[in-house]
């Protein structure tokens, strides 16, 4: 059974929309220990004998299930890498949540590193759901340094949300795929920074087979004096499409750094990037304006909605 | 009711200043439909941005229901009661139909209280209430969803630069039924369009004719409209091709 007090609860809910034991096979972590644990007939999760990680074994053809891996940290001083590999089933068609909440009252800092590995299989659809979030006062900064790569068998398909609101000092995320003929990668990533926060997102993404696709898209709002840096690199060895578009908004005194960038090694690789950083359009404050909002709340309904 | 005393606006040019409002008074009474006219550079957008207060004025007072706003920001001028209509309406990438109609209504919309704006302005609410306002509608739907916010505003005062730019496959009989409803549905109402369309100008309490920044007439259509058809000002681009 899990067992979590009230912040590792709010953690959850925040991470995860969970607020109770979810339906399907998790695995919950917190505070660098196993807190509960389900398996079912078609999704099986085990510890590696190292101890460094789980494995989550999904069987060929298994539809419409969930695994959620949320992870929180509410001690302060924690610092973890975990190695978390999927198997997914040929033909299956699920969906994968995870996340990481910290909370860091304390004055040492707290980190998690999660090392995710996905490995499609033929046919496979898989939806991944990855949402980080930091809480407390303390002085210990909460990092995160996900790592995520997909190995695509063909014509599998993978769609990816990533997001990162709120509370995290420090992050650093690397994600990595490649992609047989007839896979397709969707990616959206959704992220803010304020206070003296620092991001960076790098993805490289090799479409190796013959339409193989991949859509990368990044929204982003830096405010404060925090720093973000996206760096995406789309590679087509093979006749393939791709697209990256990184969009950003930036506040205050906040700086971004974009860098999307193509590879074609191939004469019939279709490969497009787009970027563009710029603050808030003065006419959509005004358009909000003349509806009875004032100048902060109009920049508000703006920017959620630009990260929704 | 909408007095506007001596107001004058100008912008700056070269290192100097150029006026494009001169000395200009106009009173708007309650229920009234009011079209103001004129060439191109008359001035008449840059009145209609004045009352909304999206600009500030070098001189003169505007004053709603017996108020000073001349100093009230847009925030506020919205919240006595003004709205206004965009020329060129504002997109937002991320923010749908239905979140504006909401923002627009001031409290939580039903589903099917918004779908009924969109069905006012002519637009099937089910393929329109989840579309973000973004790059991916054409200039007359968003001119449409434009008119359903003022629809959602329900305000004293609608403010409608050049309503009908851009909504040509949609029939004028709608936008002119649309306006007349507003003045039945909400007590007192006064409506002020911008607009060079004969057939607006025909349906007006009053017409404003504006030029280089000063009234130069104004008066009932009967009066008014003899004297500008067959001129520039009131014609689309169209009807002066023909």
């Amino acid at each position: 059974m899990v067992q979590l007090d009230a912040i590792q609860k709010r953690l959850i809910s925040e991470i995860a929309d969970l607020h109770s034991v979810p339906e399907g096979a998790y695995n919950f972590r917190a505070n660098s220990r196993l807190a509960g644990r389900n398996t079912t007939a078609n999704i099986d999760i085990v510890s590696k004998d190292d101890g460094s990680g789980i494995d989550v074994r999904i069987r060929p053809g298994t539809k419409n299930e969930s695994v959620h891996i949320p992870v929180v940290i509410s001690e302060t001083g924690i610092k973890e890498t975990v190695y978390n590999d999927f198997y997914i089933g040929e033909d299956s068609d699920v969906v994968i949540v995870a996340g990481c909440g910290i909370d860091n009252c304390g004055g040492k800092d707290s980190e998690h590193d999660g090392v995710h590995r996905f490995f499609v299989g033929r046919g496979a659809k898989v939806k991944y759901v990855e949402k980080h979030y930091g809480s407390g006062d303390g002085r210990g900064k909460r990092i995160l340094n996900p790592v995520t790569e997909c190995y695509m068998d063909e014509d599998s398909s993978m769609e990816m949300e990533m997001e990162q609101i709120k509370g995290v000092d420090s992050t650093e995320r690397a994600t990595r795929a490649e992609l047989k003929s007839g896979a397709r990668l969707v990616v959206k990533e959704r992220l803010m920074t304020h206070g003296v926060q620092n991001a960076v997102s790098s993805y490289q993404v090799d479409l190796n087979g013959a339409g193989a696709t991949a859509d990368v898209v990044s929204r982003s709002v830096a405010r404060d004096d925090s720093t973000q840096t996206f760096n995406a690199r789309i590679t087509g060895n093979a006749p393939c499409s791709g697209h990256t578009e990184c969009d950003s908004i930036i506040m205050d005194r906040g700086r971004i750094l974009a860098i999307p960038s193509l590879e074609a090694n191939d004469v019939d690789a279709m490969l497009v990037h787009e970027a563009a950083i710029g603050k808030i359009a003065g006419d959509q404050l005004i358009k909000l304006r003349t509806l009875g909002l004032t100048e902060a709340e109009a920049e508000e309904q703006i920017i959620n909605g630009f990260l929704r | 009711m909408l007095e506007i005393k001596n107001l004058s606006f100008a912008v700056s040019e070269a290192d100097r200043e150029k006026e494009i409002i001169h000395d200009l008074s106009l009173t708007i009474e309650d229920g009234k439909f009011v079209v103001i006219t004129g060439p191109n550079g008359s001035g008449k957008s840059t009145l209609a941005r004045l009352i909304m207060g999206i600009e500030k004025p070098i001189s003169g007072r505007i004053l709603f229901d017996g108020e000073d706003i001349t100093e009230l920001d847009i925030t506020e001028r919205a919240k006595r009661g003004i709205s206004f209509a965009f020329q060129q309406p504002v997109r937002f990438k991320g923010i749908r139909v239905q979140d504006l109609l909401r923002l627009a209504a001031g409290k939580n919309l039903t589903v099917s209280a918004a779908c009924a704006y969109l069905s006012e302005v002519g637009l099937c609410a089910r393929d329109y209430i989840d579309r973000e306002i973004n790059a991916s509608l054409s200039g007359g739907e968003l001119k449409r969803i434009e008119i359903a916010t003022l629809l959602a505003r329900r305000t004293r005062l609608s403010v409608f630069d050049e309503p009908e730019a851009g909504i040509d496959l949609w029939s004028f009989q709608n936008l002119i039924r649309i306006f007349e409803k507003m003045r039945a549905e909400i007590k007192d109402s006064s409506i002020v369009i911008i607009s060079h369309q004969e057939r607006i100008l025909k349906i007006a309490d009053e017409i404003v004719v504006l030029s280089d920044g000063r009234i130069t007439r104004r008066g009932r259509p009967a009066d008014i409209l003899p004297g500008l058809i067959g001129r520039a000002a009131p014609l689309s681009v169209c009807e002066k091709l023909q």
